[in-house]
Parts: structure tokens; sequence; C-alpha cells
């Protein structure tokens, strides 16, 4: 996007939403816009920004500021994710990391909290067998103004209707007035970061499981294989990644593999394990040293 | 194809649920209050019931209570869609046998994620 196209949109959208862009937000627009641009048949935002400009443009005029300000993200999205988390993904990690008894989870497009709560959920769910355990969310988002509302945990009855199982509304928030709050207790399960995929992440430590969902698919194709070569960095050998159910490693790298019958489901792959990890004999004391910050 | 029966004494929301639920693939029955309602599910039990609360004749919660004790009662699935949305009300709804709950208004998402989540349709159908 060229920054006169960038700036267009910015007064585009303060015109039409008052949605007030900062400077550096075409990160923002892009994962937003692309995929309306596709739907449209554009070949892109500058087609996208042709069309806006064009007479005769209202309903797509109503569909960007709609993509803009709409919450996409809701409780359990798609499902399936938590349904492998349960079954198949915490199993294995409880096993594995019997002796430290530690988990570490990264959710990288945390946004407003929909996803590390219902993961919060999930491991709540799962009662004494992790009793004693030491469970880290920690959940990232480019956008400080959605990690707030993520922190608050406060909902409308719009969102908390959206995936989310009524006895689990009822069990795990606190009704105020018209919106509902996530406990306390869950809110401390999750930790706040803001950060850019783009920029480097090191500093974040190993992870045992990074829910990596409906993110990457809005990058081109060469910010993919440098995001997925990194995020395999900041994996354990034998950990998890998970990824949307449109979005997929295949025909992009080999430091991940996926896993069989299990959608959306990745491992780091052994092969690559020693070479690209050289920094893993490390991971405890950055561990320590995240746990301070 | 399963049916759903809609509890409303309002004709537009019966309207609105019926559209939304005959593209969620449902053979779609209306009552207006309870007790017509309970007369529908004595001909026969429909497999889901989308249910508001506050209705002349019988309620919906009066309702609920007499349909699960008719024989194979237990069966359908119960999903209150009510502007009754507190705790106190969502909590007597399913200890009274509800399989879930909609707080008013709702939109044709939540009542497909809602359906996904009692097992009515395919959670894939939901998002789709």
């Amino acid at each position: 996007m060229t920054p006169p196209e960038y700036e267009y949109l910015r007064k585009f959208l303060r015109d039409h939403s008052g949605l007030d862009l900062s400077a550096d937000k075409q990160y923002l627009i892009e994962s937003r816009l692309l995929p309306l641009a596709c739907k449209a048949g554009l070949s892109g935002i500058g087609e996208l920004v042709q069309k806006l400009q064009g007479a005769g443009s209202g309903a797509l005029v109503t569909s960007a500021v709609e993509a803009m300000t709409t919450n996409e993200t809701f409780f359990f999205r798609d499902k399936v994710p938590f349904d492998h988390f349960r079954d198949t993904i915490m199993p294995e990690v409880l096993k594995a990391r019997a002796g430290r008894k530690s988990v570490r989870i990264w959710c990288a497009a945390g946004s407003t909290g929909q996803e590390p709560y219902s993961l919060a959920m999930c491991l709540k769910e799962m009662g004494a067998m992790l009793g004693g355990w030491r469970v880290e969310i920690i959940a990232t988002d480019l956008s400080q103004e959605v990690l707030e509302k993520s922190k608050a945990g406060i909902y409308s009855q719009f969102e908390v209707q959206r995936g989310l199982p009524i006895q689990m509304l009822m069990k795990y928030f606190k009704q105020t007035g018209e919106t509902w709050q996530i406990n306390p207790e869950l809110r401390a399960m999750v930790q706040h970061r803001q950060l850019n995929l783009l920029h480097d992440f090191s500093q974040l430590g190993t992870f045992d499981i990074i829910f990596c969902r409906n993110v990457l698919i809005y990058f081109d194709q060469e910010t993919k294989i440098n995001i997925f070569n990194r995020l395999a960095r900041q994996i354990e050998p034998d950990g998890f990644l998970v990824l949307g159910a449109a979005e997929t490693v295949v025909g992009l790298t080999d430091a991940f593999r996926p896993v069989a019958e299990r959608r959306g489901l990745y491992k780091p792959n052994d092969a690559r394990a020693p070479a690209a990890r050289p920094a893993l004999s490390g991971a405890a004391p950055r561990m320590a040293a995240i746990a301070g910050l | 194809m399963k049916t759903c029966l809609v509890v409303d004494d309002s004709s537009v929301v019966r309207k609105i649920a019926r559209r939304i639920l005959e593209g969620l693939d449902f053979a779609v029955t209306e009552a207006e209050d309870g007790s017509k309602a309970l007369e529908i599910c004595r001909q026969r039990l429909p497999d889901a019931v989308l249910l508001d609360w506050n209705m002349p004749v019988m309620d919906g919660f009066e309702f609920m209570g007499h349909m699960r004790r008719l024989p194979g009662g237990d069966r359908p699935k119960v999903v209150f869609c009510t502007t009754e949305n507190n705790v106190a009300h969502i909590a007597q709804a399913l200890s009274g046998g509800a399989n879930e709950y909609i707080m008013k208004p709702f939109d044709k998402d939540i009542i497909a994620d809602k359906f996904a989540e009692v097992g009515l349709i395919p959670v894939g159908q939901a998002f789709a």
C-alpha cells in the first residue's frame, strides 16, 4: 500500500466511522481490507482505494467500514482447535512436562481476548489434572486498544453469545448491567503484550504451544515463510503450532509438519531442530527472565 | 429434515426466526404461546424448540415443564430466546431442563452458534 493510499484510507475511515488510525496501522488495514478486496474481485488495496473514490461505491464503502470496525473473533472460534487442545495437545504436554510441571502457551493473534480466555476456560475445565502446574498464557496483538479490551475481559451480550456455551457463561463470567466480565481468576491466567509479528519476538522465550490463527493469511508468501521460521525457533521440539482452518505450512516451509488427522495442528520438524534452534539450551534462563517482566 | 417449533407471542420474531431456521434446513412450525405449543407437542414432538419466556396464557418456562414430562419429552433440544437476560432467569431455565439460552436481540449467527452447541446442526454449518 502506498503512503497516499494509506492516507486516503485513514481519512476515509475517520470520515465514515470515526475510527482514528495512527500513522502505523498499515498492517491493520491490510489484514481487514485485503480479504474484502479479494471478495470483490479486486487486485488489492490500490484498486480498492480507486473503487472507493469512484461514484456508486455505496455498498463497498459500507463493507469497508464494517470490515475495519467489526470484531470478527469469538469464543471457541471454529471449535476444532479447542478439541485438539483438550484431547491431543494437553494430554501430550501433561505427560512430556510432568517433570517440570509448567506449560507456556502463546496466542500470537490474541485480539480482544476470546482465544486466550477460551484456552483458559479449557484449562480450568481440566481441573485437578493441572493441580500444582504453572500455566502461562501470553496473548500478543498489534493493537494496544485491542489488548486493553482483552485485559479488561468485558464483553457485550452479543459477544458472549458467539461460540460460548451458556454453561460456560454462567460459570466463568459475572454480569454487570448489559455486559459480562470474565472472572478475575481467568484474567490472571493471561498476560498481555503488544507485538508486531513482523518484528523480532525472540524475547518472548520458548513455548510448548503456539496458537497463530487467521493472521498469517494476510501476509505475502515471503513474510509468511519468515514468520514460520522464526516461530519454529520459539517452540519446543515437541511443541505444537495451531493454525487457522484455511492456513497451512505445506509448500512454504519444512520447519513444521502437519499432524495426521488433526486439521490445523503442526509440530516442529525433528530434522531441523538442532540447526534451527541453537538458543534452545538457553530456554530455561530465558523463561525465568520473562516471568520476571 | 429436522423440525423446530418456534414459540413466541410476537409474529415478527416468529417470522425472523422462521427465516433463519429455514436457512439452516429446519422445517418450522409456530405457536404464539406455551399452551398452543404444548398442543403441537402432544401431536408430535419436534427436534428443537426455540422458546420465548414471557407469553400470555402459558409462559415458556411452564410449557417446558409440561413438555419434558410428555413421553419422549426429554429428547427435544430447548433453546430459550428471551429478553430475560439475567443470571437468575438463565439458571432457572437450565435447571428446569433448557439446553441453551439466547438473550434477545438475536441474529442468524447467534442462532447458528447455539444450535451447533447443542448438536442440532454440524459445527461447520454454523460458520459457513
